[in-house]
């Protein structure tokens, strides 16, 4: 019935969109003069735009189309909206980045674009092999994305790195949907739930189908023992890439993360609840440790973010998705304000990442400086920043679900990163200035992400009930 | 007949090959191949429970695994022809630029 096709389409209409736009700036990639490259990022934004429209439409329309595969739910468009979000930032912090570095690739913005298509996929998907689909579409785009800079040998070895790292992990995921799939005769989630449920699902298999599973997502999204990859590959990728990795490809592993195991295995996942415990300790703490002996930036916001990881596996061992990890992706959109600031200060050829290359620029670049010491403290889950908040809930949830040490693990762990983000902040006010700094100039694009950033933490941080009331009504569905 | 369990135990030891070439083998290519043998580990075991359970689905997952490990094979050996031109070689152990 062709209405029914038409209608069905709507469903996914935000990511129809997002492909129509990612291949008209391919091909008009070439027709664009060398000077006008960001014309074609301008146009990445107006489908972001237009795909978050589509995606407002989408709400009210709960239920599973395409023969179960796609399910539109809250928290499926939470996550939409956070993506876009995500994209939007990094294209437009993108603008000029490119510009300095000499890239002129068209295939950067239409491969966000796909990237950000595959982690909508992702988070709307009700089916094994659609969640496969969804991370590889995303997969391959980000290995590309990570190796833009041909000619740079750092940019090809983390692009290597992540590519060979990415599909072995990708292996493992898809050998436990196989297992799953033998196991329970499918791979819808709901049923897979039923079949376990009912007792006639062989469970041995589906064990060893969630120990896969559980390492091929902890790859994905680096938690310890599986992240050892994400330094060397944030490190050499081009600085808004790696803003761009350390918040959306996470946040979707995640979502789908918590999906396939509260909805598929509600009734088994407790007996990987220690292993998911001890990996959030073990994510934490290595994340917050390593951290402080870092002297490259990128290195140590690398490490801050698989600390950032740890938090959010606390989430998930709590149990009690009330929108508490929600809130804390809404807070890492926001790192994405300080990789801006460590683009800029990073010159061309990213020669400036170490971490003094910050010393005295406090008072040289107020705005640069001031922002960026609001994104570490809320990183640093200062009162009055949305990080503050972010972690109070989800140290609240686990402290109810009567997870008291793993809460008293994040708190210290949390008072520990305080030390090396306010290492940067002294170095930017209390060092000199070298004599032959040359101050460098902020973009509009640039500007737009640092105001809307600081908008973001400030009005989490101060007036939080809006986005946790968005939060709370983006709870998963699950029995 | 030949019990279904004799084709799970090839994929899982065609899989675990695959694990232990990545661990043990040093050349891009080479650990390019043993993650294309996981893959196909997995396609093995995938048609192994369609034909068991009667079913197509699991068929079908095979061509969804095939197309993306195709466009895998794209991208990853553009990567490495990339670093190769820049770095001359093909072992993984000097891409070191970064430290583990």
């Amino acid at each position: 019935m062709p209405e029914n096709i038409a209608f069905e389409i709507q469903q996914i209409l935000p990511d129809v969109i997002l492909c129509f736009f990612g291949v008209f700036i391919l091909l008009a990639g070439p027709f664009v003069g060398k000077a006008k490259q960001s014309s074609l990022g301008i146009l990445g934004l107006a489908g972001i735009v237009a795909a978050s429209l589509a995606t407002a439409n989408l709400v009210g329309n709960d239920g599973t189309y395409f023969t179960g595969m796609i399910i539109v739910d809250h928290f499926s468009i939470f996550f939409r909206f956070t993506f876009l979000l995500i994209s939007g930032l990094t294209i437009l912090s993108s603008l000029d980045y490119l510009r300095r570095q000499n890239i002129n690739l068209s295939e950067y913005h239409s491969l966000i674009l796909f990237a950000t298509v595959g982690m909508n996929l992702m988070a709307a998907s009700n089916e094994l092999i659609m969640v496969f689909l969804g991370l590889e579409t995303l997969s391959i785009s980000s290995y590309i994305l990570l190796g833009v800079k041909r000619t740079d040998p750092k940019s090809n070895e983390s692009a290597l790195k992540y590519f060979l790292l990415g599909s072995f992990s990708s292996a493992f995921l898809l050998y436990g949907i196989a297992l799953a799939y033998g196991a329970t005769k499918t791979t819808n989630l709901e049923l897979i739930a039923k079949h376990i449920l009912s007792g006639s699902a062989d469970m041995r298999l589906v064990y060893i189908a969630m120990g896969l599973m559980f390492v091929g997502f902890g790859f994905k999204v680096a938690t310890a023992p599986f992240h050892v990859w994400t330094p060397d590959v944030y490190e050499g990728a081009p600085t808004p890439v790696t803003a761009f990795m350390s918040v959306g490809p996470k946040a979707a592993g995640f979502a789908i993360f918590f999906r396939v195991f509260l909805v598929a295995f509600p009734t088994t996942y407790e007996k990987w609840l220690v292993l998911a415990w001890a990996s959030a300790v073990l994510t934490m703490t290595l994340g917050n440790v390593v951290a402080i002996v870092q002297n490259n930036i990128k290195r140590m916001l690398a490490y801050s973010s698989i600390a950032h990881a740890g938090y959010i596996l606390v989430a998930f061992v709590s149990g009690r998705d009330d929108g508490v990890a929600a809130v804390l992706f809404y807070t890492l959109a926001m790192n994405i304000g300080a990789f801006t600031i460590v683009a800029l200060i990073s010159r061309e050829n990213e020669q400036k990442i170490s971490i003094d290359d910050y010393a005295g620029i406090g008072f040289k670049q107020p705005l640069l400086a001031s922002s960026l010491s609001l994104f570490l403290l809320s990183l640093a889950g200062i009162p009055l920043t949305a990080g503050f908040a972010g972690k109070f809930f989800i140290f609240r949830a686990a402290i109810e679900s009567h997870f008291i040490w793993l809460a008293v693990v994040g708190v210290i762990n949390s008072v520990v990163s305080v030390y090396y983000y306010l290492r940067i902040i002294v170095i930017m006010y209390m060092k000199e200035l070298p004599e032959d700094y040359v101050p460098v100039s902020i973009s509009p694009g640039v500007a737009v992400v640092l105001w809307l950033a600081t908008f973001g933490i400030l009005q989490l941080g101060i007036y939080p009930d809006f986005v946790i009331s968005l939060a709370r009504v983006s709870v998963l569905n699950h029995h | 007949m030949i019990p279904v369990s004799y084709y799970l135990l090839l994929s899982a030891v065609l899989f675990a090959i695959g694990v232990f070439g990545i661990v043990i083998k040093r050349n891009m290519v080479t650990i390019f191949m043993c993650i294309e043998l996981m893959l196909n580990a997995v396609n093995l075991t995938f048609v192994t429970f369609a034909r068991y359970h009667s079913l197509l689905d699991g068929q079908v997952f095979v061509f969804f695994v095939m197309a993306v490990a195709a466009a895998e094979a794209a991208v990853g050996l553009g990567i490495i022809v990339a670093l190769f031109r820049n770095r001359q070689t093909l072992n993984v152990d000097e891409a070191d630029l970064m430290k583990w």
